[in-house]
Protein backbone atom coordinates (compact mmCIF):
# COMPACT_ATOMS: atom_id res chain seq x y z
CA UNK A 1 0.00 0.00 0.00
CA UNK A 2 1.28 3.40 -1.01
CA UNK A 3 0.25 6.15 1.33
CA UNK A 4 0.78 9.89 0.90
CA UNK A 5 0.05 12.14 3.87
CA UNK A 6 -0.19 15.95 3.79
CA UNK A 7 2.52 16.29 1.19
CA UNK A 8 3.88 19.74 0.46
CA UNK A 9 6.32 20.32 -2.36
CA UNK A 10 8.16 23.54 -3.09
CA UNK A 11 10.04 24.31 -6.31
CA UNK A 12 13.02 26.66 -6.32
CA UNK A 13 12.42 27.39 -2.62
CA UNK A 14 9.45 29.63 -3.47
CA UNK A 15 6.78 27.92 -5.55
CA UNK A 16 4.39 25.90 -3.44
CA UNK A 17 3.10 23.34 -5.91
CA UNK A 18 1.57 20.66 -3.71
CA UNK A 19 -0.41 22.02 -0.80
CA UNK A 20 -1.05 19.17 1.58
CA UNK A 21 -1.92 16.27 -0.68
CA UNK A 22 -3.11 13.02 0.85
CA UNK A 23 -3.80 9.92 -1.17
CA UNK A 24 -3.90 6.18 -0.68
CA UNK A 25 -3.23 3.48 -3.23
CA UNK A 26 -4.34 0.14 -1.77
CA UNK A 27 -2.37 -2.97 -2.67
CA UNK A 28 -3.49 -4.55 -5.92
CA UNK A 29 -5.76 -1.69 -6.96
CA UNK A 30 -5.81 0.71 -9.88
CA UNK A 31 -6.21 4.27 -8.63
CA UNK A 32 -6.77 7.14 -11.03
CA UNK A 33 -5.51 10.66 -10.44
CA UNK A 34 -7.23 13.27 -12.60
CA UNK A 35 -6.64 16.93 -13.04
CA UNK A 36 -6.03 19.69 -15.55
CA UNK A 37 -2.64 20.89 -16.71
CA UNK A 38 -0.59 22.39 -13.92
CA UNK A 39 -2.62 20.83 -11.14
CA UNK A 40 0.48 19.15 -9.72
CA UNK A 41 -0.06 15.57 -10.84
CA UNK A 42 3.38 15.12 -12.31
CA UNK A 43 4.93 16.81 -9.30
CA UNK A 44 3.21 14.30 -7.06
CA UNK A 45 4.64 11.45 -9.12
CA UNK A 46 8.10 13.02 -9.01
CA UNK A 47 7.85 13.24 -5.26
CA UNK A 48 6.87 9.57 -5.14
CA UNK A 49 9.79 8.41 -7.27
CA UNK A 50 12.40 10.76 -5.79
CA UNK A 51 12.94 12.75 -8.98
CA UNK A 52 12.16 16.16 -7.46
CA UNK A 53 15.86 16.90 -7.07
CA UNK A 54 16.38 17.10 -10.82
CA UNK A 55 13.79 19.86 -11.02
CA UNK A 56 14.98 21.76 -7.95
CA UNK A 57 11.96 20.65 -5.99
CA UNK A 58 11.83 19.68 -2.36
CA UNK A 59 9.38 17.98 -0.02
CA UNK A 60 8.87 20.43 2.83
CA UNK A 61 6.14 18.64 4.76
CA UNK A 62 4.31 15.38 4.98
CA UNK A 63 5.28 11.81 4.30
CA UNK A 64 5.14 9.05 1.74
CA UNK A 65 5.08 5.48 2.99
CA UNK A 66 5.20 2.20 1.15
CA UNK A 67 3.72 -0.57 3.30
CA UNK A 68 4.31 1.58 6.36
CA UNK A 69 7.93 2.32 5.52
CA UNK A 70 8.78 5.97 4.79
CA UNK A 71 10.30 6.45 1.31
CA UNK A 72 10.16 10.21 0.75
CA UNK A 73 13.77 10.81 1.74
CA UNK A 74 15.22 8.10 -0.50
CA UNK A 75 17.19 8.62 -3.69
CA UNK A 76 15.54 7.53 -6.98
CA UNK A 77 17.64 4.37 -7.22
CA UNK A 78 16.56 3.30 -3.73
CA UNK A 79 12.91 4.01 -4.48
CA UNK A 80 13.08 1.75 -7.53
CA UNK A 81 14.81 -0.86 -5.39
CA UNK A 82 11.94 -0.68 -2.89
CA UNK A 83 9.46 -1.41 -5.66
CA UNK A 84 8.07 1.88 -6.96
CA UNK A 85 8.68 2.49 -10.68
CA UNK A 86 7.57 5.44 -12.73
CA UNK A 87 6.74 5.69 -16.41
CA UNK A 88 7.45 9.31 -17.13
CA UNK A 89 5.27 11.60 -19.15
CA UNK A 90 6.20 11.72 -22.81
CA UNK A 91 7.61 8.17 -22.77
CA UNK A 92 11.26 9.25 -22.57
CA UNK A 93 12.62 6.35 -24.58
CA UNK A 94 16.40 6.07 -24.85
CA UNK A 95 16.29 6.64 -28.59
CA UNK A 96 19.87 5.70 -29.44
CA UNK A 97 19.65 2.32 -27.72
CA UNK A 98 17.94 -0.77 -29.06
CA UNK A 99 14.61 -1.96 -27.68
CA UNK A 100 16.23 -4.73 -25.68
CA UNK A 101 18.92 -2.41 -24.33
CA UNK A 102 16.18 -0.06 -23.13
CA UNK A 103 14.60 -2.95 -21.28
CA UNK A 104 17.95 -3.98 -19.82
CA UNK A 105 18.47 -0.46 -18.49
CA UNK A 106 15.09 -0.81 -16.80
CA UNK A 107 16.36 -3.95 -15.10
CA UNK A 108 19.31 -2.09 -13.59
CA UNK A 109 18.20 -2.74 -10.00
CA UNK A 110 16.97 -6.29 -10.67
CA UNK A 111 19.82 -7.82 -12.60
CA UNK A 112 19.12 -11.34 -11.33
CA UNK A 113 15.57 -11.51 -12.65
CA UNK A 114 16.43 -10.09 -16.04
CA UNK A 115 15.56 -13.18 -18.08
CA UNK A 116 12.25 -13.88 -16.37
CA UNK A 117 11.26 -10.22 -16.64
CA UNK A 118 12.25 -10.01 -20.31
CA UNK A 119 10.00 -12.97 -20.98
CA UNK A 120 7.14 -11.36 -19.07
CA UNK A 121 7.48 -8.06 -20.94
CA UNK A 122 7.73 -9.78 -24.33
CA UNK A 123 4.65 -11.79 -23.37
CA UNK A 124 2.72 -8.60 -22.60
CA UNK A 125 4.03 -6.73 -25.64
CA UNK A 126 4.69 -9.16 -28.51
CA UNK A 127 5.36 -6.17 -30.81
CA UNK A 128 8.49 -5.36 -28.86
CA UNK A 129 9.85 -8.87 -29.22
CA UNK A 130 9.69 -8.57 -32.99
CA UNK A 131 11.71 -5.37 -32.87
CA UNK A 132 14.04 -6.14 -30.01
CA UNK A 133 17.19 -5.46 -32.05
CA UNK A 134 15.74 -2.33 -33.63
CA UNK A 135 16.71 1.18 -32.55
CA UNK A 136 14.12 2.37 -30.05
CA UNK A 137 13.93 5.87 -31.52
CA UNK A 138 12.35 4.46 -34.68
CA UNK A 139 9.38 2.86 -32.91
CA UNK A 140 5.93 4.35 -33.38
CA UNK A 141 4.32 6.34 -30.57
CA UNK A 142 2.26 3.43 -29.32
CA UNK A 143 5.21 1.07 -29.42
CA UNK A 144 7.32 3.60 -27.55
CA UNK A 145 4.67 3.83 -24.84
CA UNK A 146 4.66 0.05 -24.55
CA UNK A 147 8.44 0.09 -24.33
CA UNK A 148 8.30 2.72 -21.59
CA UNK A 149 5.83 0.63 -19.60
CA UNK A 150 7.80 -2.54 -20.27
CA UNK A 151 11.01 -0.86 -19.16
CA UNK A 152 9.41 0.08 -15.84
CA UNK A 153 8.13 -3.49 -15.42
CA UNK A 154 11.69 -4.79 -15.80
CA UNK A 155 12.32 -3.57 -12.24
CA UNK A 156 9.55 -5.89 -10.94
CA UNK A 157 7.74 -2.99 -9.28
CA UNK A 158 5.14 -3.45 -6.60
CA UNK A 159 3.60 -0.11 -7.51
CA UNK A 160 3.64 1.23 -11.06
CA UNK A 161 3.22 4.98 -11.54
CA UNK A 162 1.90 5.81 -14.99
CA UNK A 163 2.06 9.44 -16.10
CA UNK A 164 -0.35 10.03 -18.97
CA UNK A 165 0.15 6.81 -20.89
CA UNK A 166 -2.50 7.84 -23.42
CA UNK A 167 -0.77 11.11 -24.31
CA UNK A 168 -0.65 11.66 -28.05
CA UNK A 169 -1.96 8.22 -29.01
CA UNK A 170 -4.73 7.35 -31.45
CA UNK A 171 -8.03 6.24 -29.84
CA UNK A 172 -7.53 2.62 -30.93
CA UNK A 173 -4.11 2.58 -29.28
CA UNK A 174 -5.51 4.15 -26.12
CA UNK A 175 -7.89 1.20 -25.91
CA UNK A 176 -4.97 -1.17 -26.30
CA UNK A 177 -2.95 0.57 -23.59
CA UNK A 178 -6.00 0.48 -21.33
CA UNK A 179 -6.30 -3.27 -21.70
CA UNK A 180 -2.60 -3.70 -21.02
CA UNK A 181 -2.87 -1.72 -17.80
CA UNK A 182 -5.69 -4.00 -16.67
CA UNK A 183 -3.61 -7.05 -17.59
CA UNK A 184 -0.54 -5.75 -15.72
CA UNK A 185 -2.73 -5.06 -12.70
CA UNK A 186 -4.16 -8.59 -12.87
CA UNK A 187 -0.64 -9.95 -12.71
CA UNK A 188 -0.33 -8.35 -9.29
CA UNK A 189 1.05 -4.86 -9.82
CA UNK A 190 -0.61 -1.95 -8.07
CA UNK A 191 -1.16 0.97 -10.46
CA UNK A 192 -1.42 4.70 -9.87
CA UNK A 193 -2.72 6.11 -13.14
CA UNK A 194 -2.35 9.82 -13.82
CA UNK A 195 -4.50 10.84 -16.76
CA UNK A 196 -6.19 13.65 -18.59
CA UNK A 197 -8.28 11.10 -20.43
CA UNK A 198 -10.70 10.75 -17.52
CA UNK A 199 -13.12 8.38 -19.25
CA UNK A 200 -10.38 5.87 -19.90
CA UNK A 201 -8.85 6.20 -16.46
CA UNK A 202 -12.11 5.94 -14.52
CA UNK A 203 -13.32 3.00 -16.57
CA UNK A 204 -10.57 0.77 -15.17
CA UNK A 205 -9.83 2.37 -11.80
CA UNK A 206 -11.47 1.37 -8.57
CA UNK A 207 -10.96 4.74 -6.95
CA UNK A 208 -10.34 8.22 -8.29
CA UNK A 209 -8.80 11.43 -7.00
CA UNK A 210 -9.25 14.83 -8.61
CA UNK A 211 -6.51 17.40 -8.21
CA UNK A 212 -6.65 21.10 -8.77
CA UNK A 213 -3.99 23.73 -8.06
CA UNK A 214 -2.00 21.48 -5.79
CA UNK A 215 -4.84 20.06 -3.75
CA UNK A 216 -7.02 16.98 -3.85
CA UNK A 217 -10.49 18.43 -4.33
CA UNK A 218 -12.46 15.24 -4.71
CA UNK A 219 -11.95 11.65 -3.76
CA UNK A 220 -14.56 9.01 -4.54
CA UNK A 221 -14.92 5.49 -5.89
CA UNK A 222 -14.49 5.59 -9.66
CA UNK A 223 -18.12 4.70 -10.37
CA UNK A 224 -19.34 7.63 -8.25
CA UNK A 225 -16.95 9.99 -9.97
CA UNK A 226 -18.20 8.88 -13.38
CA UNK A 227 -21.73 9.83 -12.40
CA UNK A 228 -20.76 13.05 -10.61
CA UNK A 229 -22.22 16.12 -12.26
CA UNK A 230 -19.11 18.27 -11.94
CA UNK A 231 -16.80 15.56 -13.22
CA UNK A 232 -19.13 14.89 -16.10
CA UNK A 233 -19.09 18.48 -17.15
CA UNK A 234 -15.51 19.50 -16.53
CA UNK A 235 -13.58 16.30 -17.20
CA UNK A 236 -15.74 14.08 -19.36
CA UNK A 237 -17.15 16.89 -21.47
CA UNK A 238 -20.77 15.79 -21.25
CA UNK A 239 -22.50 17.85 -18.66
CA UNK A 240 -26.00 19.19 -18.63
CA UNK A 241 -25.11 21.72 -21.26
CA UNK A 242 -22.62 19.55 -23.08
CA UNK A 243 -25.18 18.09 -25.41
CA UNK A 244 -25.96 21.12 -27.49
CA UNK A 245 -23.50 23.94 -27.12
CA UNK A 246 -23.74 26.95 -29.32
CA UNK A 247 -20.92 29.42 -29.66
CA UNK A 248 -22.97 31.99 -27.80
CA UNK A 249 -22.77 29.87 -24.66
CA UNK A 250 -19.09 29.14 -24.90
CA UNK A 251 -18.15 32.62 -23.78
CA UNK A 252 -19.07 32.01 -20.16
CA UNK A 253 -19.43 29.07 -17.94
CA UNK A 254 -23.04 28.71 -16.87
CA UNK A 255 -22.15 26.62 -13.91
CA UNK A 256 -19.34 27.49 -11.58
CA UNK A 257 -17.13 24.76 -10.28
CA UNK A 258 -17.79 24.25 -6.61
CA UNK A 259 -15.97 21.59 -4.69
CA UNK A 260 -18.10 21.30 -1.62
CA UNK A 261 -18.36 17.55 -1.44
CA UNK B 1 55.93 2.96 -51.05
CA UNK B 2 57.80 1.09 -48.33
CA UNK B 3 58.66 4.34 -46.63
CA UNK B 4 55.05 5.46 -46.79
CA UNK B 5 53.77 2.27 -45.20
CA UNK B 6 56.35 2.49 -42.44
CA UNK B 7 55.29 6.05 -41.84
CA UNK B 8 51.67 4.99 -41.61
CA UNK B 9 52.47 2.25 -39.09
CA UNK B 10 54.35 4.76 -36.95
CA UNK B 11 51.38 7.10 -37.22
CA UNK B 12 48.92 4.40 -36.23
CA UNK B 13 51.09 3.51 -33.24
CA UNK B 14 51.23 7.06 -31.96
CA UNK B 15 47.64 7.59 -33.01
CA UNK B 16 46.46 4.72 -30.85
CA UNK B 17 47.93 6.51 -27.84
CA UNK B 18 46.00 9.64 -28.80
CA UNK B 19 42.93 7.44 -29.23
CA UNK B 20 43.23 6.11 -25.66
CA UNK B 21 43.48 9.64 -24.30
CA UNK B 22 40.65 10.84 -26.52
CA UNK B 23 38.44 8.00 -25.29
CA UNK B 24 38.99 9.24 -21.75
CA UNK B 25 37.94 12.76 -22.75
CA UNK B 26 34.85 11.48 -24.56
CA UNK B 27 33.77 9.11 -21.77
CA UNK B 28 33.90 11.90 -19.21
CA UNK B 29 32.23 14.33 -21.60
CA UNK B 30 29.37 11.97 -22.34
CA UNK B 31 28.69 11.27 -18.67
CA UNK B 32 29.12 14.74 -17.22
CA UNK B 33 29.10 17.13 -20.21
CA UNK B 34 32.44 18.45 -19.01
CA UNK B 35 35.74 18.35 -20.86
CA UNK B 36 38.22 17.21 -18.25
CA UNK B 37 41.52 18.99 -18.63
CA UNK B 38 43.01 16.73 -15.97
CA UNK B 39 43.73 14.02 -18.54
CA UNK B 40 47.33 15.16 -19.29
CA UNK B 41 48.21 15.03 -15.60
CA UNK B 42 46.64 11.59 -15.17
CA UNK B 43 48.62 10.39 -18.18
CA UNK B 44 51.86 11.73 -16.73
CA UNK B 45 51.08 10.25 -13.33
CA UNK B 46 50.42 6.88 -14.98
CA UNK B 47 53.75 6.92 -16.78
CA UNK B 48 55.63 7.88 -13.62
CA UNK B 49 53.81 5.23 -11.59
CA UNK B 50 54.89 2.60 -14.10
CA UNK B 51 58.48 3.84 -14.01
CA UNK B 52 58.59 3.35 -10.24
CA UNK B 53 56.61 0.11 -10.02
CA UNK B 54 58.67 -1.53 -12.74
CA UNK B 55 61.65 -1.74 -10.40
CA UNK B 56 59.58 -3.69 -7.88
CA UNK B 57 57.23 -5.90 -9.82
CA UNK B 58 58.56 -6.07 -13.36
CA UNK B 59 57.03 -4.42 -16.39
CA UNK B 60 54.04 -6.62 -17.14
CA UNK B 61 52.65 -6.39 -13.62
CA UNK B 62 53.58 -2.74 -13.21
CA UNK B 63 51.35 -1.58 -16.07
CA UNK B 64 48.00 -2.89 -14.81
CA UNK B 65 48.91 -1.93 -11.25
CA UNK B 66 49.75 1.62 -12.26
CA UNK B 67 46.60 1.86 -14.37
CA UNK B 68 44.49 0.75 -11.42
CA UNK B 69 46.27 3.23 -9.18
CA UNK B 70 45.52 6.09 -11.54
CA UNK B 71 41.93 4.91 -11.93
CA UNK B 72 41.57 5.07 -8.14
CA UNK B 73 43.16 8.50 -8.11
CA UNK B 74 40.66 9.66 -10.73
CA UNK B 75 37.80 8.20 -8.69
CA UNK B 76 39.03 10.14 -5.69
CA UNK B 77 39.27 13.37 -7.67
CA UNK B 78 35.75 12.91 -8.96
CA UNK B 79 34.37 12.29 -5.49
CA UNK B 80 36.19 15.16 -3.80
CA UNK B 81 36.31 17.89 -6.43
CA UNK B 82 33.72 17.17 -9.12
CA UNK B 83 30.70 15.61 -7.41
CA UNK B 84 30.00 18.61 -5.15
CA UNK B 85 29.79 20.70 -8.31
CA UNK B 86 26.95 18.72 -9.90
CA UNK B 87 24.35 21.13 -11.22
CA UNK B 88 26.82 24.01 -11.46
CA UNK B 89 27.73 25.56 -14.82
CA UNK B 90 29.84 23.23 -16.94
CA UNK B 91 32.39 25.95 -17.51
CA UNK B 92 33.15 26.16 -13.79
CA UNK B 93 33.75 22.43 -13.57
CA UNK B 94 36.05 22.53 -16.59
CA UNK B 95 38.16 25.20 -14.90
CA UNK B 96 38.30 23.07 -11.76
CA UNK B 97 39.73 20.21 -13.83
CA UNK B 98 42.40 22.62 -15.10
CA UNK B 99 43.34 23.34 -11.51
CA UNK B 100 43.43 19.64 -10.69
CA UNK B 101 45.69 19.11 -13.69
CA UNK B 102 48.19 21.65 -12.39
CA UNK B 103 48.13 20.23 -8.86
CA UNK B 104 48.73 16.66 -9.97
CA UNK B 105 51.51 17.72 -12.34
CA UNK B 106 53.34 19.64 -9.64
CA UNK B 107 53.21 16.64 -7.33
CA UNK B 108 54.23 14.23 -10.06
CA UNK B 109 57.07 16.48 -11.23
CA UNK B 110 58.55 16.07 -7.79
CA UNK B 111 58.83 12.34 -8.48
CA UNK B 112 60.27 12.85 -11.95
CA UNK B 113 63.05 15.20 -10.97
CA UNK B 114 65.32 16.63 -13.59
CA UNK B 115 66.15 13.44 -15.44
CA UNK B 116 64.26 11.33 -17.88
CA UNK B 117 62.68 8.33 -16.20
CA UNK B 118 62.70 5.07 -18.15
CA UNK B 119 59.68 2.80 -18.39
CA UNK B 120 61.74 -0.38 -18.34
CA UNK B 121 59.61 -1.60 -21.21
CA UNK B 122 60.67 -4.59 -23.28
CA UNK B 123 60.40 -2.77 -26.61
CA UNK B 124 62.66 0.26 -26.41
CA UNK B 125 63.57 1.32 -29.96
CA UNK B 126 63.90 -2.28 -31.21
CA UNK B 127 62.82 -2.87 -34.71
CA UNK B 128 61.09 -5.79 -36.32
CA UNK B 129 60.54 -6.59 -39.97
CA UNK B 130 57.17 -7.63 -41.30
CA UNK B 131 57.79 -8.72 -44.88
CA UNK B 132 59.65 -5.84 -46.48
CA UNK B 133 58.67 -3.31 -43.82
CA UNK B 134 60.93 -2.46 -40.93
CA UNK B 135 59.04 -0.86 -38.04
CA UNK B 136 59.59 -0.36 -34.35
CA UNK B 137 58.12 -3.01 -32.10
CA UNK B 138 56.56 -0.43 -29.84
CA UNK B 139 54.26 0.90 -32.56
CA UNK B 140 52.88 -2.60 -32.98
CA UNK B 141 52.51 -3.05 -29.21
CA UNK B 142 50.59 0.24 -28.97
CA UNK B 143 48.27 -0.75 -31.79
CA UNK B 144 47.63 -4.22 -30.40
CA UNK B 145 46.98 -3.12 -26.83
CA UNK B 146 44.75 -0.28 -27.96
CA UNK B 147 42.79 -2.63 -30.20
CA UNK B 148 42.21 -5.00 -27.28
CA UNK B 149 41.24 -2.18 -24.90
CA UNK B 150 38.87 -0.60 -27.41
CA UNK B 151 37.27 -3.99 -28.02
CA UNK B 152 36.79 -4.52 -24.29
CA UNK B 153 35.44 -1.01 -23.86
CA UNK B 154 32.86 -1.41 -26.61
CA UNK B 155 31.79 -4.79 -25.21
CA UNK B 156 31.48 -3.12 -21.80
CA UNK B 157 29.18 -0.43 -23.16
CA UNK B 158 27.14 -2.91 -25.13
CA UNK B 159 26.63 -5.85 -22.84
CA UNK B 160 27.21 -4.97 -19.22
CA UNK B 161 24.77 -3.49 -16.76
CA UNK B 162 26.90 -0.50 -15.90
CA UNK B 163 27.90 0.09 -19.51
CA UNK B 164 24.24 0.33 -20.46
CA UNK B 165 23.57 2.52 -17.43
CA UNK B 166 26.31 4.90 -18.59
CA UNK B 167 24.85 5.12 -22.09
CA UNK B 168 21.38 5.67 -20.66
CA UNK B 169 22.63 8.44 -18.38
CA UNK B 170 24.49 10.05 -21.27
CA UNK B 171 21.32 10.10 -23.36
CA UNK B 172 18.83 11.24 -20.73
CA UNK B 173 19.87 11.64 -17.13
CA UNK B 174 16.41 11.90 -15.62
CA UNK B 175 15.19 8.78 -17.39
CA UNK B 176 18.25 6.91 -16.21
CA UNK B 177 17.52 8.05 -12.66
CA UNK B 178 13.94 6.85 -12.95
CA UNK B 179 15.19 3.39 -13.92
CA UNK B 180 17.20 3.19 -10.72
CA UNK B 181 20.56 4.10 -12.21
CA UNK B 182 22.71 6.01 -9.75
CA UNK B 183 24.05 8.91 -11.75
CA UNK B 184 26.76 9.50 -9.16
CA UNK B 185 28.09 6.01 -9.82
CA UNK B 186 28.07 6.76 -13.54
CA UNK B 187 30.15 9.91 -13.00
CA UNK B 188 32.61 8.03 -10.83
CA UNK B 189 32.89 5.19 -13.31
CA UNK B 190 33.54 7.55 -16.19
CA UNK B 191 36.40 9.19 -14.32
CA UNK B 192 37.80 5.83 -13.30
CA UNK B 193 37.77 4.56 -16.87
CA UNK B 194 39.34 7.76 -18.18
CA UNK B 195 42.09 7.52 -15.56
CA UNK B 196 42.78 3.90 -16.46
CA UNK B 197 43.05 4.67 -20.17
CA UNK B 198 45.22 7.75 -19.54
CA UNK B 199 47.66 5.69 -17.48
CA UNK B 200 48.04 3.09 -20.25
CA UNK B 201 48.54 5.90 -22.76
CA UNK B 202 51.18 7.46 -20.49
CA UNK B 203 53.06 4.19 -20.30
CA UNK B 204 53.15 3.98 -24.11
CA UNK B 205 54.24 7.59 -24.48
CA UNK B 206 57.15 6.73 -22.19
CA UNK B 207 58.26 3.63 -24.10
CA UNK B 208 61.62 4.23 -25.73
CA UNK B 209 62.10 7.89 -24.95
CA UNK B 210 61.04 7.79 -21.28
CA UNK B 211 59.08 10.44 -19.37
CA UNK B 212 60.16 13.89 -18.34
CA UNK B 213 58.34 16.88 -16.93
CA UNK B 214 57.22 18.14 -20.33
CA UNK B 215 55.79 14.84 -21.54
CA UNK B 216 52.26 15.91 -20.58
CA UNK B 217 52.10 18.15 -23.66
CA UNK B 218 51.66 15.06 -25.81
CA UNK B 219 48.27 14.47 -24.17
CA UNK B 220 47.01 17.71 -25.67
CA UNK B 221 47.03 16.03 -29.07
CA UNK B 222 43.96 14.15 -27.91
CA UNK B 223 42.07 17.45 -28.26
CA UNK B 224 42.44 17.56 -32.06
CA UNK B 225 41.48 13.89 -32.03
CA UNK B 226 38.18 14.46 -30.21
CA UNK B 227 37.38 17.55 -32.27
CA UNK B 228 37.97 15.55 -35.45
CA UNK B 229 36.02 12.51 -34.28
CA UNK B 230 33.22 14.39 -32.58
CA UNK B 231 33.08 15.19 -28.87
CA UNK B 232 30.39 12.70 -28.01
CA UNK B 233 31.36 9.71 -30.12
CA UNK B 234 33.50 6.86 -28.78
CA UNK B 235 34.10 5.49 -32.27
CA UNK B 236 34.97 8.99 -33.37
CA UNK B 237 37.59 9.26 -30.63
CA UNK B 238 39.35 6.12 -31.88
CA UNK B 239 39.24 7.11 -35.53
CA UNK B 240 40.13 10.71 -34.72
CA UNK B 241 43.11 9.59 -32.65
CA UNK B 242 44.44 7.28 -35.33
CA UNK B 243 43.95 9.89 -38.04
CA UNK B 244 45.76 12.56 -36.08
CA UNK B 245 48.62 10.12 -35.48
CA UNK B 246 48.93 9.30 -39.18
CA UNK B 247 48.69 12.95 -40.26
CA UNK B 248 51.42 13.90 -37.84
CA UNK B 249 53.60 11.02 -38.98
CA UNK B 250 53.13 11.93 -42.65
CA UNK B 251 54.18 15.50 -41.96
CA UNK B 252 57.21 14.21 -40.09
CA UNK B 253 58.35 12.13 -43.06
CA UNK B 254 57.46 14.26 -46.04
CA UNK B 255 56.95 17.89 -45.10
CA UNK B 256 60.69 18.58 -45.16
CA UNK B 257 60.90 17.53 -48.82
CA UNK B 258 57.56 18.72 -50.13
CA UNK B 259 57.11 21.98 -48.27
CA UNK B 260 60.43 23.02 -46.74
CA UNK B 261 59.16 26.61 -46.48
CA UNK B 262 56.98 25.57 -43.54
CA UNK B 263 60.12 25.25 -41.50
CA UNK B 264 61.39 22.45 -39.33
CA UNK B 265 59.23 20.42 -36.99
CA UNK B 266 55.98 21.48 -38.56
CA UNK B 267 54.69 17.99 -37.70
CA UNK B 268 54.38 19.10 -34.08
CA UNK B 269 51.69 21.64 -34.93
CA UNK B 270 50.03 19.65 -37.71
CA UNK B 271 47.40 18.09 -35.40
CA UNK B 272 46.28 21.56 -34.37
CA UNK B 273 46.10 22.69 -37.98
CA UNK B 274 43.77 19.76 -38.62
CA UNK B 275 41.74 20.78 -35.57
CA UNK B 276 41.38 24.35 -36.87
CA UNK B 277 40.26 23.10 -40.27
CA UNK B 278 37.69 20.76 -38.72
CA UNK B 279 36.37 23.53 -36.50
CA UNK B 280 35.94 25.76 -39.55
CA UNK B 281 34.30 23.20 -41.81
CA UNK B 282 32.53 20.72 -39.57
CA UNK B 283 32.59 21.89 -35.95
CA UNK B 284 30.73 18.86 -34.59
CA UNK B 285 33.37 16.51 -36.00
CA UNK B 286 33.03 13.43 -38.16
CA UNK B 287 30.72 11.42 -35.92
CA UNK B 288 29.55 13.96 -33.36
CA UNK B 289 25.95 14.97 -32.85
CA UNK B 290 25.13 18.01 -34.86
CA UNK B 291 23.96 20.83 -32.65
CA UNK B 292 20.69 22.18 -33.93
CA UNK B 293 19.88 25.58 -32.55
CA UNK B 294 17.21 28.02 -33.55
CA UNK B 295 17.95 31.68 -33.33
Amino acid sequence: MLDVRNLEVVYDDVMLVLRGVSLTVPKGAIVALLGANGAGKSTLLRALSGLLDVHDGEITKGSITLNGEPIHHLRPAQVVQKGVSQVMEGRRILGELTVEENLRVGAHTRARQIDANLERVYGLFPVLKGRRRGVAGYLSGGEQQMLAVGRALMASPEVLLLDEPSLGLAPALVGQIRELIVEINKQGTTVLLVEQNATMALSIASHGYVMETGKIVMDKPAADLLSDEDIKEFYLGLGAEGAAKSFRDVKHYKRRKRWLS
Amino acid sequence: MKGLLETVVRGLGNGSVYALLALGFVIIYKATKVISFAQPALMLAGAVAVSYLVEVTGFYLAVPLAALMIALLALGIERVAIRPMVGRPVFVVAIITLGIDVVIRVVVNHYIGRDVRQMGDPWGFDQVSIGPLVVQERWLAMLAVTAVLVGLLFAFFRYTRYGLAMRAAAYDQETALAQGVSVGAVFALSWGLAGFLAAIAGMFVGTGQGVEQLTWIIALKALPAIILGGLDSLGGAVIGGLTIGVVESLFQSYQGDIAPWLGQNFAVVSPYVVMLLVLLVRPYGLFGTREVERV
